[in-house]
């Protein structure tokens, strides 16, 4: 079956891998650079014409990054932040889909359908209240400001609610002759069995809440409340630092997102094709 | 906070089981459905509270202050009727973000559609390698904006950034990237199909491995040209897939925020002042919320719009199994 969709010719063998190499380039070029940029020194980095390889692995600057600028700070606010939103998220949206599937209640599609229409509600359009509102609570540079706003997803609803209705209703139905009710059903039956659902959305909650700039730039302000989108992108305005500073603080922030890809790719991906081929 | 208060109701509505147990049959079912509804809405409940405060009553206080004005503070200081919104309509500069929005649109979408059915189909039908090359396309997934603008900013500096050198080499240039009104707009759109990349790919390779193979190697068997089997049958067969993420890539450059603020915030002569940087500005830098309001409907009323041409054209013009 494959061998019939790969090409064999080896000039197109040729041209199918020197495209793919060629795209390659393309998309890791800005990245490799990164790369070479944060392990040379300072004067190498800044010579003109560039230098593409560093002389050596001179780790200087990323040693730089770590004394001027409280990056393991940032990075631990995001952490904490994307952690959090991650769990409540999982935790409503189980909650909400279990009802949709499991409890029968009158206005449950009156529910579910106002649900799903805050689906197309731009989070900038509330931006200008939700702002008023936080600011109005004390919660303008807290912890609680960054997360309770983000602590429910329809997305997240839908996306479980599709998967609880593959679950076999037998177990269900076993349930509740065992005379189990419907706390003990979604703690002890439901949520042990949503784990590659729930992996899916957690994965991408936890990279759309690390990579969050809008509301994070809004709502902090002091140093100690930054998180790492923020607090990179203040480097640029610091007049004195060198180019590879600035690079190797964004190369420390990548470090966790890149770790999270790799480890989360497939539930990732499958949570992004869930997602997009029902909806 | 809100939770919590919700939970104390909980266990005044599930601890009396026994009430349940010791009613006559009748009254026992009648208890059981109203326990049945109110767990329903117990386990809604959550979800529903942070709806409410964060989305519902927002949007509604949104429509409201866009016929307010507002001082810095955000306080309403004065009903000023539709003049927000006449105002803003004869404006030139709100005119010139929508047309700055469309541009914007225009240059990143379809660049983003073609360059990631290009590589989920060499990927597909890739056999040595296939994996590396599927990690190597989905890396952008791990970028975000703050990251990725940084490192743009550096690479598009206009005498010692790395692409007017290499770009140098070749006899070309020095460009003017970001502070070129012309070219602005340009640069901010490439970085920004760069960083977005990951997600095109990931869905049209797992949308074209799930094609039925068996159709694919008829048509091969029955002597269509590569070409033709793509055009003639996996593309109508992707169709679902490429409609889904053009509208979502469309809704999402209609938000593009965080590279514009780090790169160009705006400028030069606001020739990248895109609609939801011109609310941002309008807001929170000029504390006018009121127009700032006024510009936010506008950008719901356009996505309305999109959703509403997302319906329409399904079932029409896409093709389905």
């Amino acid at each position: 079956m494959k061998a019939l969709s790969h090409p064999r010719n080896p000039l197109r063998l040729f041209s199918h891998y020197g495209l793919l190499i060629l795209l390659t380039l393309l998309v890791l070029g800005p990245l490799l650079y990164l790369l070479t940029q944060i392990f040379m020194t300072p004067d190498e980095a800044s010579q003109y014409p560039p230098k593409l390889l560093p002389s050596g692995l001179y780790t200087g600057e990323l040693k730089n990054a770590i004394e001027t600028v409280p990056i393991f700070g940032f990075i631990f606010n995001s952490f904490v932040l994307a952690t959090a939103i991650m769990v409540l998220q999982v935790l409503t949206a189980a909650l909400a889909a279990y009802a949709f599937v499991y409890i029968r209640f009158s206005g449950s599609r009156f529910w579910f359908a106002l649900f799903i229409s805050t689906m197309m509600i731009p989070w900038e359009v509330t931006i200008i209240p939700n702002y008023l509102t936080v600011k109005s609570w004390g919660w303008l540079d807290s912890f609680q400001g960054l997360i309770v706003p983000f602590a429910a997803s329809a997305f997240g609803v839908f996306l479980l609610r599709q998967f609880f209705m593959q679950l076999p209703r037998e177990l269900f139905e076993a349930a509740r002759i065992d005379g189990c009710g419907h706390f003990r059903h979604f703690v002890s039956v439901v949520l042990p069995l949503s784990g590659p659902a729930a992996a899916s959305l957690a994965v991408y909650v936890f990279l759309n809440g690390w990579n969050q700039y809008l509301w994070p730039l809004l709502t902090t302000s002091s140093d100690a409340m930054r998180t790492v989108q923020i607090g990179i992108a203040m480097l640029q305005f610091e007049e004195l630092t060198s180019w590879n500073l600035v690079l190797s603080g964004v190369a420390l922030v990548l470090v966790p997102s890149f770790v999270l890809l790799g480890l989360g790719l497939k539930p990732l991906v499958r949570g992004i094709t869930a997602g997009a081929v029902k909806g | 906070m809100n939770t919590s208060l919700y939970s104390d109701k909980s266990s005044q509505v599930l601890s009396p089981a026994s009430v349940v147990s010791a009613g006559t049959t009748s009254n026992a079912g009648r208890l059981r459905r109203l326990r049945e509804q109110l767990l329903g809405y117990l386990f809604l409940s959550p979800s529903l509270v942070v709806f409410i405060l964060f989305l519902f009553y927002p949007m509604v206080r949104s429509v409201y202050l866009s016929f307010q004005l507002t001082d810095p503070r955000g306080r309403v200081a004065a009903y000023v009727g539709w003049d927000n919104y006449s105002r803003m309509i004869e404006s030139s500069a709100f005119w010139n973000s929508i047309w700055i929005t469309v541009k914007f649109t225009l240059l990143t979408v379809p660049a983003g559609l073609v360059l990631g059915l290009l590589c989920a189909s060499l990927v597909h039908s890739t056999g040595r390698g296939s994996k590396i090359f599927r990690f190597i396309f989905s890396i952008p997934l791990a970028l975000s904006v703050g990251t990725a603008s940084i490192l743009w900013m550096i690479l598009y500096h206009p005498s010692l950034g790395m692409l007017n050198y290499l770009l140098g080499e070749f006899g070309i240039g020095p460009i003017e990237w970001l502070t070129d009104p012309g070219s602005a707009l340009g640069s901010v759109s490439l970085m920004t199909i760069w960083m977005n990349s990951g997600f095109p790919f990931v869905l049209l390779l797992a949308a074209i491995q799930g094609l039925d193979n068996d159709v694919m190697d008829s048509s091969r068997i029955d002597g269509a040209s590569m070409w033709r089997t793509f055009f003639s049958i996996k593309l109508p067969l992707l169709s679902p897939t490429l409609f889904f993420l053009a509208v979502v890539s469309i809704m999402s450059a209609f938000q593009s925020f965080g590279q514009i603020n780090i790169l160009t915030r705006g400028g030069p002569a606001d020739s990248t002042n895109v609609l939801v940087y011109s609310i941002y500005r309008e807001a929170f830098i000029n504390y006018q919320f009121g127009t700032g309001s006024a510009l936010a409907i506008v950008l719901f009323i356009l996505m309305l719009l999109l959703t509403a041409v997302q319906f329409l054209a399904l079932g029409k013009k896409v093709h389905y199994q």
